[in-house]
């Protein structure tokens, strides 16, 4: 994986050192709140609803061991022993001082980690497919390009101050495990006829209160025109991106007023332009970025388990992925027990995640969008073992894809935004069905839930999605149906009026039981939702 | 009735006002009334606390309890974790707030 040059190091260095004399500052009441705010959030830090919270940049979803840990020890020296993996990748710390904040970075800066443009109206960290760099279906491993997209995001002057936040996505496969045409630009590496590697860029997709699927702006751009492409799109937006209406200066806003046609003849000008001028990095960046991620000594060794386990087959059967060598997988780790909280770790429990990456997963970690935690290489000999271990500590649940493997943002439990909680909704959601025994037959069937229209947990994308609203000072839950964030993407639909906090949870059993009665051999949830339309399901709802 | 409330400068935690300081504990809050907006201003003013402002509330069973259930966690803290709350070992603290 990267590791830091001198670069990297004293910008990081620097920047905690400058952050910690405007905490100094802000103590000491030479600054107000008004003028700190917009420093704090510059470094991640948010005033949340009980306390500030810190949220740590991982850039692609990718850790190793040492990192791992030490975000394990700032949880139990700085937080309250636990730690939230976000929907981007990212973690946040829901219980953070102020004043502890400064060393707090420096304690990240150590292991070459920060909180840099984690909030902000600026390029937030650069998402990737968890599985990059072992998946069997990708044409190379996407990191390299996401890391140089990294780098010239960081501080880029010109992009510090956008109409509002920007993430981007990088893939490389046609699988979508990144949720890419739902980012401001979603970036698949592709080939072309000649069988030359290039990009194709998606731009101006997004959640939030206005729903869009990014469109491709262009099916083919070199990949020594990476940086000069991504430029163009920022300008463009950075030119003419709505500044006067928070709500509509995403840039999915201006794609979409622009028309995707006239927002792409502006790039391609603006592209032109930056080609004349040379922007693009030297290719030797690339290719030193690109040895950080050479593959790990993949060795020889068995292609199959023993199964006489009921429950460890069932573990490897939902929770290891194909990976490009045959004796090997990755394993997923999943932060969804029964009636747990979707994303949460404990300090031990990262602690012992690292200690396996170490053993089994030559030394990494990636952290999915989907609140879960990846041992990317992990050897098929070697799964019983780690299972073994993942389940004595409570690790062990076989529930990817499944209705269980929900995802949830903190919701009204801890966000200032949120207008209800998520977390309680997926816990009896989770505890209803592991009870009734139809998680098994439901098969792949992705669950979302947010708790507020700023859809941090990913609703308009779920098979099954659930908005939190605010009815006169009461928490009322929408249901949506047939949302996908895959290849297959699409958004989800309100099924019609709001739920109780107990009426969602029998409202998305109705939903399951109705695909259950309906669908066809071989159909997912979304399949047999596509075929048979939202109609069967809301008779099955409101009669 | 209004009660007063904001964020603690050092910790980002919840604070009320209880007359004449802030007090982590809702228990502690009294009627800001007619005053809280002035009083939020001179606070916010001497930087004691972030952000205060001031939220409806009602008297239930002698004890001041927020209208809104953003405020009513606020004073509790996650629902879904009350070994983090202020009085973990009470579960009737936490009956009032959903």
């Amino acid at each position: 994986m990267y590791q830091y040059d001198s670069y990297d190091q004293a910008m990081v260095d620097t920047r905690v050192e400058e952050f910690r004399d405007q905490t100094r500052r802000r103590l000491e009441g030479k600054l107000t709140e008004a003028q700190f705010t917009p420093m704090r959030l510059k470094n991640g830090l948010y005033l949340q609803l009980h306390a500030y919270m810190l949220r740590v940049a991982v850039p692609y979803g990718t850790l190793n061991s040492r990192q791992m840990h030490a975000l394990a020890d700032i949880a139990d020296k700085y937080d309250r022993g636990y730690g939230h993996f976000t929907t981007r990748q990212n973690i946040q710390y829901n219980w953070i001082k102020l004043e502890e904040a400064p060393d707090l970075l420096a304690d990240l800066a150590k292991v070459e980690m920060h909180a840099i443009q984690t909030s902000g109206n600026c390029i937030r960290n650069i998402s990737s497919d968890h599985f990059a760099g072992a998946a069997a279906d990708e044409l190379v491993d996407p990191r390299p390009y996401a890391e140089l997209l990294r780098q010239w995001s960081s501080f880029h002057p010109e992009f510090n101050a956008l109409p509002r936040k920007f993430k981007i996505a990088v893939i490389a496969s046609d699988t979508d495990r990144a949720a890419m045409r739902l980012h401001d630009i979603g970036i698949q590496i592709v080939k072309n006829d000649a069988g030359e590697l290039g990009t194709a860029f998606y731009v101006g997709g997004g959640m939030g209160r206005t729903p869009m699927i990014a469109p491709c702006i262009r099916d083919f751009v070199p990949l020594d025109q990476l940086v000069s492409y991504s430029e163009a799109c920022l300008r463009v937006y950075n030119r003419y991106g709505r500044r006067d209406n928070k709500y509509k200066a995403r840039i999915k806003i201006l794609v979409h007023e622009l028309g995707a046609e006239e927002y792409t003849r502006q790039v391609e000008e603006e592209f032109a332009h930056l080609l004349d001028q040379g922007i693009e990095p030297p290719i030797a960046e690339l290719e030193r970025i690109r040895t950080c991620f050479a593959d790990p000594a993949f060795g020889d060794g068995a292609r199959s388990v023993d199964r006489s386990d009921p429950d460890f087959a069932l573990w490897v059967d939902r929770n290891t992925v194909r990976h490009k060598h045959d004796a090997y997988v990755s394993a997923v780790i999943s932060l969804k027990p029964v009636g747990g909280i979707p994303g949460d770790a404990s300090a031990a429990q990262m602690h012992l995640m690292a200690e396996l990456a170490k053993e089994y997963s030559f030394d990494e970690l990636r952290v999915m969008h989907t609140q879960n935690i990846v041992l990317p290489h992990v050897k098929i000999a070697d799964l019983h073992a780690l299972w073994t271990r993942l389940d004595a500590d409570g690790l062990g649940a076989p529930n990817l894809d499944t209705i269980e493997d929900i995802i949830a943002c903190p919701g009204l439990d801890y966000c200032s935004l949120a207008n209800a909680r998520s977390i309680p909704v997926a816990q009896k959601i989770s505890e209803r069905f592991a009870a009734n025994g139809k998680t098994e037959a439901l098969g792949e069937l992705k669950l979302k839930i947010s708790g507020c229209i700023n859809a941090c947990g990913h609703h308009h994308a779920g098979h099954i999605g659930i908005l939190g609203v605010d009815r006169k000072g009461i928490e009322n839950y929408q249901l949506l149906l047939g949302g996908s964030e895959a290849e297959d993407c699409s958004l989800g639909k309100i099924t019609g009026p709001g739920f109780s906090e107990d009426g969602i949870v029998d409202a998305v059993e109705t939903a399951a039981d109705v695909y259950l009665r309906e669908r066809a051999k071989g159909e997912r949830f979304l399949d047999t939702y596509r075929r048979i339309g939202i109609e069967p399901f809301k008779e099955a709802l409101y009669g | 009735m209004k009660l007063l409330t904001g964020n603690d400068l050092k910790s980002g935690a919840v604070v009320w006002w209880t007359g004449h300081d802030w007090s982590l504990h809702i228990e502690d809050a009294v009627n800001a009334g007619d005053r809280a907006d002035e009083i939020a201003q001179r606070e916010e003013a001497a930087r004691r606390v972030n952000g205060p402002y001031a939220v409806d509330a009602e008297q239930r069973e002698g004890k001041a309890r927020p209208l809104h259930i953003k405020e009513r966690i606020r004073a509790l803290g996650p629902t879904v974790r009350p070994d983090l709350t202020l009085k973990p070992a009470d579960p009737d603290h936490r009956d009032w707030v959903i």
